[in-house]
């Protein structure tokens, strides 16, 4: 599966992924699918962006009514706006926050990264990892990246924060981290679980069934006893 | 006097609806932005948190009194079967009303029922929505049907009235437990004092109750609107279960919130925490008035405990929607004045048909007993 390794520490802020970004996806006008910040941490000055971050069990696809999020064989999550109701429950429940909405248009569109799924089809690696002049962003299968990121930890430990963050998050990312502040600063929530969320509706949705079947029955029957004593009492009454 | 205060209610009524109206206009030609205070950080707002989530709770009426009378026999509340009905169904055609709105490609609704992804809670929803809405339509058009003399017909559905009824039931158990359900995908984002792994079924309970709270307060309505109430035995009985109702799922929210731990946050000095203990007063108050046999034979106290009921119901629902989401979206939502006057005006328009139906149809008339 493919995967991106963003190193933060590695990151010039020139802006040249977000440029290919705009001319690979053809956006003229925010909402964009990475954005390009500055923080100043420690003296230091820290550039870093945030993306969608391609979930390997994506929240937006289990939550979209329609199927209209899915995530692809080789890792993008990609979005089909022609079957898109608007409902906005992706933007509602993304653990990241990522989703963006042309809340404008009269014809709205949900807006996100596509990880570059139509290069990706061509053997292409992703815009923005194409366009980066430093390596900071770093295109490649999620095993090999997730071992280019232990190996940087391990060589540089002074300068990181021990954790690649989008290994565990949630279920595991497609886009991992490395960051050499904490990565609440960098706007990446901090308080996320290990395990991936789909399954707190799914344990519930998959009651259904059960719920529809037993629901039926107890009602027959309650309907059966309480008629045969509605029945009795009127003969009763005779 | 009385006609003063009749053209005072028709100005207001005629404001609210052109307001709405202008409202609708600039939602759309100009979209959602342009209407509503929504944005990324809090994509829902007053249209779901109200429209959506209470109007559903409030039609819970429909499938609670049915079951009472058709399922279980209990034929006392027979008289309130129509009007609970009536009310459900007029609560979900504005729901499906309302949605419209929110939804920003309105014109796709239909993929829903092509489309599927049965690992989404709001696929669920849509079907509920979708199904329910048809059981009822089904269950009030008798109503119809005799107004308009198609006796035949009124005796079909009369006969298949108890298996739809029973449908009724199971549809309705699904749908209100799964607006619980939506939020349970946001264990980070939504207040400790509300995410629980048992919102389902606390949205399911507090449903049953606030339907009980709409018949009676609906009832005292109709009373001094159209002359025309219910037997308060009837009333009493009702105010009696909602009581039970109400202890059953205030214990089951203070036991989870001692599993969860989360009882520390009961005590913060925080905007949530005031807002939490308004609910839960709403909620206990009337609970515990109507424990008392000498509450509940007062018309007025037993009108007021309903009163409390349903606002209780609307601050649970906007406090789970709206206020609860507030501290981690990092954003203050207050809705626009068109999200306001397109909510009001769908409430007034509810009030409208409700009393075109008293005036028309046989609604405060108990249907024929059902043929088994």
């Amino acid at each position: 599966m493919r995967a991106l390794l963003l190193d933060f520490t590695k990151c010039i802020g020139c802006g040249a992924c977000v440029e290919a970004c705009r001319t690979e996806n053809r956006i003229t006008a925010p909402p964009e699918f990475t954005v390009l910040q500055k923080v100043s941490a420690g003296g230091q000055d820290v550039n870093y962006r945030r993306m969608c971050m391609h979930c390997l069990e994506p929240t937006c696809e289990s939550v979209c009514p329609v199927g209209a999020l899915r995530k692809t064989a080789q890792g993008p999550v990609v979005y089909d706006a022609s079957l898109c109701l608007g409902c906005r429950y992706c933007l509602q429940a993304c653990p990241f926050n990522v989703p963006r909405y042309e809340w404008s248009s009269l014809n709205p569109r949900v807006r996100k990264c596509n990880f570059c799924a139509g290069r990706l089809g061509r053997g292409l690696p992703n815009a923005c990892a194409e366009a980066c002049p430093t390596g900071a962003t770093l295109a490649g299968e999620r095993e090999e990246l997730l071992q280019i990121a232990r190996e940087r930890l391990a060589a540089e430990p002074g300068k990181y924060v021990p954790r690649i963050y989008g290994e565990r998050e949630a279920g595991g990312t497609s886009v991992l981290v490395l960051s050499p502040i904490p990565f609440e600063q960098t706007g990446l929530p901090v308080n996320l679980s290990e395990d991936a969320l789909p399954m707190l509706t799914f344990r519930v949705l998959r009651r259904i069934p059960h719920i529809a079947t037993f629901g039926g029955a107890l009602l027959t029957g309650l309907w059966w006893i309480t008629n045969r004593r509605h029945e009795v009492s009127k003969e009763e009454a005779k | 006097m009385t006609t003063v205060r009749q053209y005072f209610w028709r100005l207001v009524a005629l404001l609210i609806f052109a307001a709405g109206l202008w409202a609708t206009v600039i939602r759309f030609t100009r979209g959602l932005g342009a209407a509503t205070s929504l944005s990324d950080a809090n994509p829902w707002g007053l249209w779901i948190g109200f429209d959506i989530l209470c109007g559903v709770g409030l039609a819970a009426g429909g499938f609670t009194i049915t079951a009472a009378v058709y399922i279980l026999h209990l034929e006392r509340f027979r008289p309130i079967a129509r009007p609970a009905v009536l009310t459900a169904f007029l609560g979900y055609l504005l729901v499906v009303f309302a949605l419209m709105y929110d939804l920003g490609r309105p014109y796709n609704i239909w993929r829903a029922i092509v489309f599927w992804n049965p690992r989404s809670v709001m696929f669920e929803v849509a079907w509920c929505v979708m199904l329910y809405t048809t059981v009822l339509a089904l269950e009030f058009s008798p109503m119809l049907w005799e107004r308009l003399g198609w006796t035949r017909l009124a005796a079909v559905l009369r006969r298949v009235s108890i298996p739809l009824v029973g449908l009724g039931v199971i549809l309705s158990t699904l749908h209100q437990s799964s607006l619980g359900s939506l939020y349970l995908i946001v264990p980070t984002k939504l207040y400790p004092l509300w995410y629980s792994p048992l919102l389902p079924v606390f949205f399911f309970l507090s449903s049953i109750a606030a339907g009980m709270a709409i018949v009676i307060f609906e009832s005292g309505l109709s009373a001094r609107a159209f002359g025309k109430a219910l037997e308060f035995d009837i009333l009493q009985r009702l105010a009696r279960g909602m009581s039970v109702v109400l202890a059953l799922y205030l214990l089951l929210r203070a036991q989870d919130l001692l599993w969860r731990g989360a009882w520390t946050s009961l005590v913060a000095p925080r905007p949530e925490t005031w807002l939490f203990w308004l609910e839960i007063a709403l909620f206990a108050v009337p609970m515990a008035l109507c424990f008392s046999p000498r509450t509940r034979s007062n018309p007025r106290a037993v009108f007021g405990c309903s009163i409390l009921t349903v606002a209780g119901f609307l601050a649970n629902r906007l406090n789970v929607s709206v206020t609860g989401l507030e501290a981690s979206s990092g954003v203050h939502y207050f809705p626009s004045w068109m999200e306001i006057s397109v909510t009001l005006a769908i409430v007034a328009l509810g009030l409208v048909l409700f009393r075109l139906a008293v005036r028309h149809l046989a609604v405060w008339s108990p249907p024929a007993p059902c043929a088994h």
